[in-house]
């Protein structure tokens, strides 16, 4: 919705070449707007060093460890493999906006509950992947959610326990 | 440095004639890697992103054809039961992450030899269209693809859909990597089966520096078929592996040793074969 909005908005010279900023990006349900910024900065830069949301962290810059996972107009992507002037316009929410009232939501606390945290590297990225795929598929199996949490990479815990947290997530989510 | 956020293929065009230097971004997955090391550095960007038309696609009577915008997750979705093997191929594909951004167009036009869709659209003699402000030409993808990650899409070209026949049949796509996700093919194999015309054909990935035909191993086994219950004997199931590694051109390179590519695309060549099969006799 928001985005054909700024579609007719932007009228007859729509597509045509424009400067590089400043741009908007609808960051966790807010306008925000990039100033001074380089064509090639990734959404995971933006994020981190010009939004000031470091919750999306940066290990391998190359689309491998999922520990940038964000979702970007409904779907998760990595960030680091977002070009930043490419998400204009689009509404991204990242591990800090999951949760609208701002606090734990029910995915970080099964994380902490089940032991899933060790270092604690992984696990944002981690967690906006889990709220991806419960949110597409609620009673997801453990073969899909597996499949599902392949681009994830953690080197803590040997898995067990994240895929225990998500086992949680879904058991207190039927519960109501 | 500038940007453009074209949502038509035209807006794209002109926007690509206005600023001839720019470089065209689909889904990132290559683009954005390369600039995150300093291999690339863009000087003018027009993003595919909000460009609709490019993710059309078109089931006719004989042809399908798919935009170049096309994402894995599309693919996925839209086309397992039209052409399985190119599902069974975007679902290999990196991660859900990756799948999500990286489109069809961008795999094409990276012309990487691990390209997993690679082989099968090589397999399906497909027929990308290329447009330009000035032209529309179609070519065919082993005329597209030149060398390893070189095509001939010229500049202010982009590519707008691939096009391949519609064919009834089995179809399969394996790969092998070190990994069941998120892996880099070492090598790669597209089987499909044209009941109709009673003919097998076969593409290979990650054993040359372009997509591959394993012609003969095409000949000998529709040849060998038993086309009345689509069955083969076990022995011509192994000559078809052994003739797709004979038309393989494999390197030794970090992935993996040129012998052992040349091994593992005999080996899912024939699974892929006999998957496609009913019964072996
Ligand atoms: C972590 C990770 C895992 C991956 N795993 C796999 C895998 O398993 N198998 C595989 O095959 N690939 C894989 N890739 C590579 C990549 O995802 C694919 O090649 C993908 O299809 C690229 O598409 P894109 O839309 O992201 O292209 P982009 O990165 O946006 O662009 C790639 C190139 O194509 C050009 N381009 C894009 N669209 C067009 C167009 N319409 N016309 C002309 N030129 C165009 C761009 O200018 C650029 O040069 C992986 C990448 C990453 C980061
Ligand atoms: S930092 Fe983006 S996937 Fe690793
Ligand atoms: S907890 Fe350390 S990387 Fe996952």
């Amino acid at each position: 919705m928001l985005r054909e909005a700024v579609s007719s908005e932007a009228g007859a010279g729509a597509g045509a070449f424009e400067p590089v900023d400043p741009y908007s990006i609808i960051l966790n349900g807010t306008e925000r707007v990039v100033e001074g910024s380089w064509i090639g900065e990734s959404l995971l830069y933006v994020l981190r060093e010009r939004m000031g949301l470091p919750g999306s962290k940066n290990a391998c810059e190359q689309g491998e460890c999922g520990s940038c996972s964000v979702m970007l107009d409904g779907e998760v992507v990595c960030a680091c493999c977002v070009l930043a002037v490419d998400a204009a316009d689009s509404e991204v929410t990242t591990v800090e906006g999951l949760n609208a009232s701002g606090l734990v939501d029910d995915i970080q606390s099964c994380f902490v509950e089940a032991g899933a945290v060790q270092c604690g590297f992984c696990t944002p990225g981690l967690v906006v992947a889990v709220h991806d795929l419960l949110g597409r598929r609620p009673d997801a199996g453990s073969l899909e959610v597996r499949e599902a949490l392949s681009g994830n990479l953690c080197r803590c815990t040997g898995y067990g326990r994240i895929l225990e947290a998500v086992r949680l997530v879904q058991e207190k989510r039927e519960d109501g | 440095m500038r940007v453009a956020r074209p949502r038509t293929i035209s807006e794209a065009l002109s926007a690509l004639d206005d600023n001839p230097g720019s470089q065209l971004l689909a889904g990132g997955t290559d683009f954005c890697v390369e600039v995150n090391y300093g291999h690339r550095r863009p000087e003018g960007v027009v993003c595919l992103r909000r460009v609709a038309e490019l993710r059309d696609f078109e089931v006719g009577e004989g042809k399908v054809r798919i935009g170049a915008g096309t994402t894995y997750t599309e693919m996925v979705k839209r086309l397992s039961g039209v052409l399985p093997a190119l599902a069974a191929a975007a679902r290999t594909v990196g991660s859900p992450q990756i799948r999500n951004a990286g489109t069809l167009g961008g795999n094409v036009a990276t012309a990487s030899p691990a390209g997993d869709t690679l082989p099968l659209l090589a397999a399906l003699d497909a027929e990308v269209v290329l447009v330009s402000s000035k032209a529309r030409r179609v070519v065919p993808l082993n005329e597209l693809i030149t060398g390893v990650k070189t095509t001939t899409i010229g500049p202010g070209e982009m590519v707008a859909e691939v096009v391949v026949p519609r064919i009834s049949g089995p179809q399969h796509f394996l790969k092998v990597g070190t990994r069941n996700a998120m892996v880099i093919s070492i090598a790669s194999a597209a089987v499909v089966v044209d009941l109709q015309a009673q003919v097998v054909r076969c593409g290979l990935g990650s054993v040359g520096p372009v997509p591959i035909r394993a012609s003969r191993a095409e000949e000998m086994i529709s040849e060998a078929i038993d086309w009345d219950d689509l069955s083969a004997p076990r022995a011509a199931l192994e000559r078809f592996g052994d003739l797709a590694a004979e038309a393989a051109r494999p390197i030794t390179d970090h992935r993996s040793t040129a012998d052992y590519r040349k091994r593992a695309v005999a080996v899912i060549a024939a699974r892929a074969m006999r998957r496609s099969l009913t019964r072996v006799t």
